[in-house]
């Protein structure tokens, strides 16, 4: 079984009257493991999807499955302890609190999982280590570089050890190096822990260090490729 | 969430904007401090008028001369003689009124009192050598009077200590002769001060036996007042209900609500005070309240303020798993921890203004104020303060736990 079946997904947004469709007729299943860029365009539908695929919004037609279940076998508290347990989300504007040390932001999932506080530290730590950034446990967010900011969300996505990891174009706000070293980690965090990840970008170049591209136009896929030369910059991991 | 938990994430939220948190428990502070100030203040005022007429003494009866006052209109302007010597006989024979520990009559009025070249006006009161038993007052230097100086008309005189500082400075007139209405009589006793008093000022006072006052002061036969006290609290209504059936045997008088007399006994008057004083008490505490829901407004405002604020933050933890509720009592927390805060603040203040109160009351208007802490309304205070933040925060916290998560993670 996939872990993410989708088939004929619609999401229109209706404002006022006006019906703008944003998602149409898509159908792709991802496997667990799998590391796929769903690429295109602004507009073309591509943050509407993840936001679906995240449980974070409810689309108007077709179905969605995550792990053999949709939106609808959960109630809302539920939907929250999925969100929580198996998924872990990276924003494009990181949205860490910025007055807050690294390990604190870390621990914000641990708060709701319902797991002994005794075991938050240790767990919190283990993920910042996986991202390289033990040296700034105590730091306060607000001052550190976008780059290690985005490492700090990584870690907090991954600190529950969730099924998959949505990321939202988590390269848009950095400068080509510091991308470079988030997708190095999102890369190495896929081969080594076998966490699927699901990418959104508009950058070739990023979408590169995926297994497989889903390309999106206006709302429909517009190819389905396997990456032939995946990106691999070896040099970048530690 | 543990609830551990939320409490140090709401704190961490309060911190983070702290001048804003200081100022929105500010409103807060002043509706619990004005609270707190006008129940300690109520309590003190209460204590210390029922603490005057308990020196009275609850056992003690006052019959009264005329028709008791209906109205404010109605003046006690009728039969103001109709207390004669043949009453206090009557009244002080044990078969009449079995349970009359002691009697005393009452005549007084204001007349001049003159030392030297000094002259004063207090209030003279002619009575027996009971009223110091009966208000619990005894002379600082000298002596009262005696049965024997009221039977023969003597002309002696016990002064309150306003009077002897008004007629003689700081000298004692122990033993000297004051004029009064022209007449001598020696000082034999002098009352130690005892500060404002607000039913009978003994320092501006001057007491004479009740023979001489009617012969040669006020020149009347009647009485202003006949005092009987009773051999015990319990004994007090049947006592009074025995000087109406006496008085009105005297009087020939049939029908009561044609008496020319009332009784009065400390219990009713203690019952019309407590009750004056509690009514208006609650009254200004009502006030106060006011500015509480002002407050509570406030910290609504500023709630809504933050919610919206840190909708980035709602839609963040939403997507990391908080449900609902973790959100709604985040909130709900914040405001509420704002509220209590202010409230317990408030409870410090408004009881430490009122002892600065009552310490000045008591020290330089040497007034027998009693500084009280109201547990009771402090506790209700702090009640109080908390379901204000409960309310007025329900609303911002319900707003913020709607949110959408993608919307607020899209918000800028």
């Amino acid at each position: 079984m996939a872990l993410i079946e989708v088939s004929h997904l619609e999401k229109t947004y209706n404002d006022d009257g006006v019906s703008t469709p944003a998602v149409r007729d898509i159908s792709f299943n991802v496997q667990k493991g799998e590391f796929v860029a769903i690429m295109g365009p602004s507009g073309s539908g591509k943050s509407t999807l993840l936001h679906i695929l995240g449980f974070l919004d409810r689309q108007s037609g077709g179905t969605y499955r995550f792990d053999g279940k949709t939106m609808d076998d959960y109630s809302p508290v539920e939907l929250a302890r999925v969100r929580n347990a198996k998924m872990g989300f990276v924003f494009q504007t990181f949205n860490l609190l910025s007055r807050t040390s690294v390990l604190n932001n870390v621990k914000l999932p641990l708060l709701y999982s319902g797991i002994k506080e005794s075991y938050w530290d240790e767990m919190a730590k283990k993920a910042i280590e996986d991202v390289g950034l033990s040296h700034r446990l105590d730091h306060e967010s607000a001052k550190l570089s976008g780059g290690e900011k985005q490492r700090v969300a990584m870690a907090r996505a991954l600190v529950l050890d969730p099924q998959i990891i949505f990321a939202d174009e988590p390269t848009g706000n950095l400068d080509s190096k510091s991308g470079q070293m988030v997708m190095e980690t999102i890369q190495r965090l896929n081969e080594e822990h076998g966490h699927t990840v699901i990418l959104i970008t508009h950058e070739t170049y990023t979408a590169e260090h995926a297994q497989r591209v889903i390309h999106i136009l206006d709302g429909r896929i517009d190819k389905d490729e396997k990456v032939i030369s995946r990106r691999q910059s070896e040099e970048f991991i530690k | 969430m543990v609830i551990k938990y939320s409490i140090k994430t709401a704190l961490n939220g309060l911190k983070t904007h702290k001048s804003r948190s200081v100022l929105t428990v500010l409103g807060i502070v002043i509706g619990i401090t004005a609270i707190i100030l006008v129940m300690s203040l109520g309590q003190g005022a209460q204590d210390l008028i029922l603490g005057q007429i308990k020196g009275i003494g609850a056992r003690t009866i006052a019959t009264v001369p005329g028709r008791q006052p209906k109205g404010p209109t109605d003046f006690i302007s009728m039969f103001t003689d109709s207390l004669k010597p043949a009453d206090l006989l009557a009244l002080s024979q044990k078969k009449n009124v079995p349970h009359a520990d002691g009697i005393m009559p009452v005549v007084f009025g204001s007349q001049s009192a003159v030392y030297e070249n000094n002259t004063y006006r207090p209030t003279i009161f002619g009575a027996t050598e009971l009223f110091s038993k009966i208000y619990n007052i005894y002379p600082e230097e000298g002596r009262i009077f005696t049965n024997d100086e009221v039977k023969s008309y003597s002309d002696v005189v016990v002064i309150g200590s306003k009077v002897n500082i008004q007629l003689n400075g700081n000298g004692s007139l122990l033993n000297q002769k004051i004029k009064i209405n022209g007449r001598n009589f020696k000082v034999i006793g002098i009352f130690p001060k005892q500060g404002q008093s607000t039913f009978l000022n003994f320092d501006e006072a001057a007491f004479i036996p009740y023979t001489t006052a009617q012969q040669y002061v006020f020149g009347k036969k009647h009485f202003d007042r006949i005092v009987v006290q009773a051999d015990t609290e319990a004994n007090v209504a049947q006592t009074v209900e025995d000087i109406k059936i006496t008085l009105r045997n005297n009087h020939n008088i049939t029908d009561p609500t044609k008496d020319d007399f009332f009784v009065e006994t400390q219990a009713q008057a203690m019952a019309t005070v407590g009750t004056i004083t509690s009514v208006l008490t609650l009254f200004l505490a009502a006030v106060a309240a006011i500015s509480l829901v002002v407050g509570g407004i406030g910290i609504m405002n500023i709630m809504l303020v933050s919610v919206t604020e840190r909708t980035r933050e709602i839609g963040l933890r939403k997507a990391l798993g908080a449900t609902e509720k973790d959100i709604l009592v985040q909130f709900l927390l914040e405001a509420i921890i704002l509220t209590a805060l202010g409230g317990a603040i408030g409870i410090i203040l408004g009881a430490t203004l009122s002892f600065i109160i009552s310490l000045v009351l008591t020290k330089f208007l040497a007034v027998n104020w009693v500084f009280s802490f109201p547990v009771g309304a402090a506790a209700l205070g702090l009640g109080v303060a908390a379901f204000v933040g409960l309310v007025f925060g329900i609303y911002p916290a319900r707003q913020a736990s709607k949110k959408s998560p993608i919307e607020a993670l899209r918000y800028e």
